[in-house]
């Protein structure tokens, strides 16, 4: 086999896992939002029963089907994380561009503000913001959006200044371009591949920061079906043997998040062939 | 030299110094500006269920007496007049000043931080090692996806199958707390305090090994295309030697880096996997400080995980560059 070959067979394999990524979150979306009034559907005659053929994962304590509890769970996740994501890329995006563009004071109240928010636990300062805006699904968007940009400001910060480094840009500014217009044209384009991939990486982590604060019952209203807030109620009655109850909802966002995690790494490896970064 | 060095030294540990108190204040000011925002009623959580008995009158009173009506920056002030002093207030909560309640959870979370910490360190070394070495291989392979699994999976929820695996199906493990239920303090053996640990130890370990196993897999994988290999390689040194030799120490300080820089990480996982095993540490009460809406206690939680991050940070910097003489090299030269 030629490299030639090989390359493009590579890409082909891309292009088909990133697929097939994009496909598990639709289907779970549309899937989650079909779901949304068969998860809050009691039966109290069958109550915490082991999966069967009409209940794929089971029953709750209510005698709610956990396969669409799971399924609404996902949607909410996919919609927190998303809402979150894009947030906190913006911010982080936002804050590079500042820091680049407004000279070294600027640029020295930004690392300083990176470093205070990796200053404290990433748990303890989501704790606070939750507590602080009074728990919600809105609060907890909020809350993840604020405490993930610092590693991507970093990120994008250090893109922008080698590109800022470079020999066109210093062209461009013997050519009287200003400071704006040098950020508009040259480094934004720069940045485009950096920007997308790391607001698609921040998803899982943004995913599994909104179920660790609905588990803990910090988050969203425990009577939303959250990933987070089924595996907080299946802990009761684990002890009794009912594993559907915390197994399954776990696998499910196990296998979202990983499904997100192939997009982000697979379009980094479109975007950028050459990235060997972990 | 010496005279020289001891000096460089000192003013070194005084920077550091100075960079945790302004960082602390920083913490201080934002968290305590966060609280003052929220939505909290904190009579209401003072009191409890009683709040629907309470008059205006007496709210008012407690309000006064609380200083409740004075301006934000008189209260802060206050405030940071008390943490000066070491009062760092009462934790209604746990019925205990703030500092008592943080230092005797603090003690019952060190055990299974440190144990965790060290599962996860060995653990994750030993299988980066494994996969570096045997690049592209089908154990390299195996390892490299059981971490990005890892990596993607909610700790609790490791937590939650462990816990129905090992201690309900199983057995072996006992389900919640850190000593046996019903057992006078003075009765509990240090096999039994072992005994109660070790799932939430292994839970928490869960966090940290992913980052170890692959930074260290890079690492030695670099190490092994390094110039001096290939000549040890020329002069007929091979497998486990080889990389005992030219590989480990390489791969080393990344690693330590990691793993003293991931303080932070370790505690929030502790919140996490304490919550599942009802083990009574730090990160526990830091959910039920949340939970009670205890806020001195919270904000102390705050300030004690910020120098507890920031001198696992500096441990970590001072070990790195022990490990790799180049990292020392860049860091004099960075503060000249």
């Amino acid at each position: 086999m030629t490299t030639v070959e090989r390359g493009t067979d590579r890409r082909r394999r891309t292009l088909a896992q990133l697929a097939a990524s994009v496909l598990v979150v639709l289907v779970v979306l549309v899937a989650g939002t079909l779901a949304v009034d068969a998860a809050q559907t009691t039966g109290l005659a069958s109550r915490n029963e082991a999966p069967t053929l009409g209940h794929w994962f089971g029953t709750d304590w209510l005698g709610r089907d956990v396969l669409a509890r799971v399924l609404a769970g996902l949607r909410l996740s996919l919609v927190v994380g998303t809402s979150a994501a894009v947030l906190s890329a913006l911010i982080a995006l936002v804050l590079a561009s500042a820091a680049t563009v407004g000279g070294p004071r600027v640029d020295a109240v930004v690392g300083w503000l990176v470093d205070l928010f990796l200053a404290l636990p990433h748990l303890v300062l989501l704790i606070l913001l939750a507590f602080a805006l009074g728990g919600g699904t809105e609060a907890v968007i909020v809350a993840v959006a604020v405490t993930h940009w610092p590693t991507l400001t970093r990120v994008l910060r250090g893109r922008a200044k080698e590109v800022v480094a470079a020999d066109f840009v210093s062209v461009s500014a013997h050519l009287g371009r200003g400071r704006w217009w040098i950020a508009r044209r040259h480094v934004t384009g720069h940045l485009a591949g950096q920007f997308l991939v790391g607001l698609v990486l921040l998803f899982p982590h943004a995913i599994l920061h909104e179920a660790a604060l609905s588990f803990l019952g910090l988050g969203v209203d425990p009577a939303e079906p959250s990933i987070g807030v089924l595996l907080a109620e299946s802990m009761r009655y684990l002890s009794a043997g009912a594993w559907w109850l915390a197994v399954l909802p776990g696998l499910c966002l196990l296998v979202v998040v990983k499904a997100v995690d192939g997009i982000g790494e697979n379009l980094r490896a479109l975007l950028n062939p050459r990235s060997h970064h972990l | 030299m010496l005279t020289e060095g001891v000096p460089a030294a000192l003013r070194g540990f005084a920077g550091r110094l100075g960079r945790l108190v302004l960082l602390l204040v920083a913490v201080a000011v934002a968290s305590f500006a966060l609280m003052v925002n929220s939505p909290v009623d904190l009579v209401a959580a003072y009191v409890g269920a009683d709040v629907a008995s309470l008059g205006p009158e007496q709210r008012a009173l407690i309000e006064e007496r609380w200083g409740l009506n004075d301006p934000a920056h008189e209260r802060f002030l206050a405030w940071l007049g008390n943490l000066v002093r070491g009062d760092f207030g009462f934790s209604a909560t746990f019925n205990q000043p703030v500092l008592e309640v943080i230092g005797d959870k603090f003690l019952a979370s060190l055990a299974l931080m440190a144990l965790a910490w060290l599962l996860s360190g060995v653990l994750g070394f030993g299988l980066g090692l494994l996969a570096g070495a045997r690049q592209g291989r089908a154990t390299d392979r195996v390892i490299t996806w059981w971490a990005y699994t890892l990596a993607s999976a909610p700790t609790f929820w490791v937590g939650l199958l462990l816990l129905y695996v090992f201690a309900v199906s199983l057995n072996w493990a006992p389900v919640c707390c850190a000593v046996p239920i019903g057992v006078p303090a003075a009765d509990v053996t240090l096999l039994d305090r072992l005994h109660h640990l070790v799932l939430p130890a292994v839970t928490l370990s869960v966090v940290g090994i992913a980052p170890v196993v692959l930074h260290t897999r890079q690492a030695v994988i670099e190490a092994l295309a390094g110039d001096h290999v290939a000549f040890a390689r020329a002069q007929g040194e091979r497998g486990f030697g080889l990389i005992r030799h030219r590989v480990v120490r390489n791969a080393a300080a990344p690693a330590l880096l990691l793993q003293f820089s991931s303080l932070g990480e370790l505690f929030g996982g502790s919140v996490l996997a304490e919550q599942v095993f009802s083990y009574p540490g730090l990160g526990a009460a830091t959910t039920t400080a949340a939970l009670n809406q205890d806020v001195p206690l919270l904000l102390g939680i705050a300030l004690f995980t910020t120098v507890l991050v920031f001198t696992g940070n500096a441990i970590g910097d001072r070990v790195h560059a022990g490990v790799d003489p180049r990292a020392a090299l860049a860091d004099a030269r960075r503060s000249r």
